[in-house]
C-alpha cells in the first residue's frame, strides 16, 4: 500500500527538482510495521472474543477504533519519515481519504450482508441469512414500486423549481433598487430547517381550520381546503413545501451565472433590437445551459433524498401517495423494527440511484461541452 | 451564435418603437413579481414568529398584525420558560430546550470545524499535487469524495446504527459529528478546492524558493489567502448540520437529542398548542435567520463555489 502511493510528477512545484527522500527510512518502515501488526492483532482478539472462541471480556469494539486512530497517526508520520517531500504531499490528502474509507467501506459491507438477512430488531431470533429472500418481498412490494414512483414525479418537479429559480434569478439581475433586500429574502426559505418548515407550513399555515392558506382558499371559492386530503392534492402540497425550501438553492447558482455573463453580448443584441423574450431565448438561455445543467444536476441529486418534509408532514400518506423512497424505509426501520429487507430496499435505491445519476451526468455533459 | 444574430435583425425597426412606452409598466411588473415572491418567502416566517405571541382565540379567529389585530401575549414563550417573567425561574421545558439548542451547536460546529480542516488539507493537495494510489490519479480520487454526494442517508443509516452500538457511540455527539462530517466533507472539498484553484501558483514557488517547506508554504502563504472560502464553507456545513434530521432522529435518544428531533417529536403530538409550537419553531430558525441576514454573502459565495467558471 505505501509502495503504490507515489508521486508521479510535481509539475507545479519543478522548482525543487529532487526531492529529498526520507531521513529516516528504516524507523519509519519498522514504526509503520508495528502499527498495523498491533492493529491486525487486536483485530484478531476483538474477533475472537466475539465468536466466542476465547473470552476476553471486551465490552464493545471501541479499543479497535482507538487502535485505528494510532494506526491511521502512524502511517502518515512514517510516510513521511519513509518518503521526504512525497510523504509529506501526501499527508495532504491522507487524513479525509482515510477519514472517508473508514466511515463508508464497513457501513457498505456490513450494509450488503445485512440486506440478505432477515433481521428484524423486536423480533426473539435476531439475525438469520436468507439468500434473496428480501429481494423477492421487494419486488412484489407494491409500496415501494409506489414511492419509487412518486419518486419520479419529484425529480419532474424539479423542472418547475427550475423554471421558478429562472424567474427569480432574472428578477434579481434586473436593474432594480433594494436588490440586497429582495435577495436576502429570497435567500432564507433556504437557511431553515425542513423539519422546522413541516411545522410553519405544513402543519400550521396549510391547517384545515385556522391555518391562514386554508383561510385564503375557502376567500377565494374553494369550500373545502384540505391539503393532504387527495392523493394528488397531498403530493402537490409537499412538492410546493419542498419548491419552497429549494428554490432559493438553484436562484442563488442561475443568479450568478446570470453575473457572469460577459456585458458585450447583451448589448450587442439590444442595440440589434432584440425583444427582451428574443434576447433571452437566443442567446441568455443557451449561455446559461452549462449554469443551468450543473443547478438541475444538484438539485436532482438533493432531491433524491428527500425525507424529512414528508415524514413529518403526512408520514407518507394518504394511502403512500406523497412517500418518498427515503421517507418508506425510515418507517421501515423505526416503527416496523425491519432492518434486514430495510436495508435491501436501500441498496436497491442506491443501485437505480447511482445509474440514474451516471446516465444524467452522460447525457448532460454533452449539453455543456458544446455550449463550452 | 450567428443563427441567433440573422433571426433577430429583420425585426430590428418595429421592435425599436415599444422599447420606451413600455419601458415604466416593465419595471413595475418586476417590482411586482419581487414584492410578491418576497412576501411568499417571508410570510411563513413571519407567521411562526408572530404565531408564538398569540393566545388561543388569535389563533382560531386568523388574526395576523400584531398591535392592530390582537395584543401579543407571552403565552408561547412562557411555555418554553424563556418569557420575561419566567426566565429567571426554574423550567424543565427550557432546560429541555437549551440541552438540544446546546447539542445542535456542539455537533454542527464540531463537524464543520473537522470537515472544514481535513477537507481543505484534501483539496489543497488535490488542487497542487499529482497523487497516484493503486489505479486511482486526481480526478478519480475527486471522484472518489465528490461521489459521496449521491449516497442518500437511509443506505447507510442501519449499518451506522450497527456499527455505532457495537462502538457504543449511540447517542453520543461524537458519533454525530462523525456522521455529519461524513455529510459535508464532499461539499467542503469542493468549495474548497475551487477556492485553491483560483490562488496563483507563483506565491508558494517564491516561498518554496525561500526555505518554506511545502506544509510550511501552505500554513503561511496559501492558508491566509484562502480563508474567506473556509468560512464559506464552514458556514454551509453548519447550517446543514444544523438543519439535518434523518441521522439525528436514528442515532440519538436521550442525551444527544438535537433540536430538529425535538421540534419533530413536538409536531407528532396533536395536543400541542399552536404558541408554544410555534415558539419552539422559532427559537429553532432563528440562529439560521440571523446567519442568513448577517452572512448572505458568504452563504453565496459557498454555494456558487466551482458552478461558475
Amino acid at each position: 500500500m505505501s509502495q503504490s502511493m507515489t508521486l508521479v510528477t510535481n509539475e507545479p512545484f519543478a522548482v525543487r527538482r529532487a526531492a529529498p527522500a526520507g531521513k529516516h527510512v528504516l524507523l519509519g518502515r519498522a514504526m509503520l510495521a508495528f502499527a498495523t501488526i498491533t492493529f491486525l492483532v487486536v483485530l484478531a482478539l476483538q474477533s475472537l472474543d466475539a465468536m466466542g472462541v476465547i473470552a476476553l471480556g471486551f465490552e464493545s469494539w471501541r479499543p479497535l477504533l482507538y487502535v485505528y486512530l494510532i494506526w491511521a497517526v502512524v502511517f502518515g508520520v512514517s510516510q513521511v519519515m519513509i518518503r521526504g517531500e512525497a510523504g509529506e504531499r501526501a499527508a495532504f490528502v491522507l487524513p479525509a481519504v482515510l477519514f472517508t474509507v473508514a466511515m463508508v467501506i464497513f457501513p457498505t459491507i456490513f450494509g450488503l450482508y445485512i440486506a440478505f438477512t432477515d433481521w428484524n430488531l423486536s423480533a426473539v431470533e435476531g439475525r438469520r441469512f436468507n439468500g434473496l429472500d428480501n429481494l423477492r418481498t421487494l419486488l412484489a412490494d407494491t409500496y415501494f414500486w409506489n414511492a419509487l414512483l412518486n419518486m419520479v414525479y419529484y425529480v419532474l418537479a424539479v423542472l418547475a423549481q427550475y423554471a421558478i429559480a429562472f424567474g427569480l434569478a432574472l428578477l434579481l439581475n434586473a436593474e432594480i433598487k433594494a436588490r440586497k433586500f429582495f435577495r436576502v429574502a429570497f435567500l432564507l426559505p433556504l437557511m431553515l430547517s425542513p423539519v422546522a418548515v413541516s411545522w410553519m407550513i405544513g402543519k400550521s399555515l396549510m391547517e384545515y381550520r385556522f391555518g391562514p392558506a386554508a383561510t385564503l382558499a375557502r376567500y377565494l371559492g374553494w369550500d373545502n381546503p384540505a391539503f393532504f386530503s387527495t392523493p394528488w392534492l397531498a403530493r402537490l402540497s409537499i412538492m410546493a413545501m419542498d419548491a419552497w425550501v429549494s428554490i432559493p438553492f438553484m436562484m442563488v447558482l442561475l443568479l450568478a451565472g446570470l453575473q457572469a455573463l460577459p456585458a458585450e453580448i447583451k448589448e450587442a443584441a439590444r442595440v440589434d433590437g432584440a425583444t427582451g423574450w428574443q434576447s433571452f431565448k437566443e442567446i441568455t438561455f443557451p449561455l446559461m445551459l452549462p449554469v443551468s445543467m450543473t443547478a438541475l444536476i444538484l438539485r436532482i441529486i438533493f432531491e433524491l433524498k428527500l425525507a424529512d418534509i414528508v415524514i413529518n408532514v403526512t408520514a407518507g400518506g394518504p394511502g403512500g401517495a406523497t412517500d418518498t423512497v427515503s421517507s418508506f424505509i425510515f418507517r421501515e426501520y423505526r416503527d416496523r423494527s425491519n432492518v434486514g429487507y430495510g436495508t435491501m430496499l436501500a441498496e436497491v435505491y442506491l443501485v437505480i440511484i447511482i445509474v440514474f445519476v451516471a446516465l444524467i451526468l452522460k447525457w448532460a455533459s454533452r449539453w455543456m461541452q458544446r455550449t463550452n | 451564435m450567428s443563427t441567433a444574430h440573422e433571426a433577430i435583425r429583420p425585426e430590428t425597426p418595429a421592435r425599436r418603437s415599444f422599447a420606451v412606452p413600455g419601458f415604466m409598466t416593465r419595471s413595475m411588473l418586476i417590482y411586482a413579481a419581487l414584492v410578491f415572491w418576497a412576501f411568499v418567502s417571508l410570510f411563513p416566517i413571519y407567521w411562526t414568529v408572530t404565531t408564538s405571541f398569540k393566545t388561543a382565540v388569535n389563533v382560531t379567529q386568523g388574526h395576523l398584525i400584531p398591535f392592530v389585530d390582537f395584543t401579543p401575549d407571552w403565552k408561547g414563550w412562557r411555555s418554553l420558560g424563556l418569557s420575561p417573567d419566567t426566565i429567571f425561574e426554574q423550567s424543565t421545558v427550557r432546560d429541555e430546550f437549551m440541552r438540544r439548542f446546546f447539542n445542535s451547536i456542539v455537533a454542527s460546529a464540531g463537524a464543520s470545524l473537522l470537515a472544514v480542516v481535513i477537507g481543505s488539507l484534501a483539496a489543497y493537495g488535490l488542487s497542487r499535487f499529482s497523487y497516484k494510489f493503486l489505479w486511482m490519479r486526481n480526478k478519480d480520487i475527486s471522484f472518489f469524495f465528490l461521489s459521496q454526494l449521491i449516497l442518500p442517508p437511509v443506505v447507510l443509516a442501519m449499518p451506522f446504527l450497527v456499527l455505532y452500538k457495537q462502538l457504543m457511540l449511540l447517542d453520543s455527539l461524537v458519533g454525530l459529528i462523525l456522521v455529519y462530517t461524513l455529510m459535508v466533507l464532499p461539499i467542503v472539498i469542493w468549495i474548497m478546492r475551487d477556492q485553491f484553484d483560483t490562488i496563483p501558483l507563483e506565491l508558494e514557488q517564491a516561498a518554496l524558493v525561500d526555505g518554506c517547506s511545502i506544509w510550511g508554504a501552505f500554513l503561511r502563504i496559501v492558508l491566509p489567502i484562502a480563508l474567506p472560502g473556509m468560512v464559506a464553507a464552514f458556514i454551509l456545513s453548519v447550517i446543514l448540520c444544523w438543519n439535518e434530521y434523518f441521522f439525528a432522529a436514528l442515532l440519538t435518544s436521550t442525551d444527544a437529542k438535537t433540536l430538529p428531533v425535538m421540534v419533530a417529536s413536538q409536531t407528532g403530538s396533536q395536543g400541542i398548542n399552536w404558541w408554544s409550537m410555534a415558539a419552539i419553531a422559532s427559537a429553532a430558525i432563528l440562529p439560521l435567520v440571523l446567519i442568513g441576514i448577517f452572512l448572505e454573502r458568504y452563504i453565496v459565495k459557498g454555494l456558487t463555489a466551482g458552478a461558475v467558471k
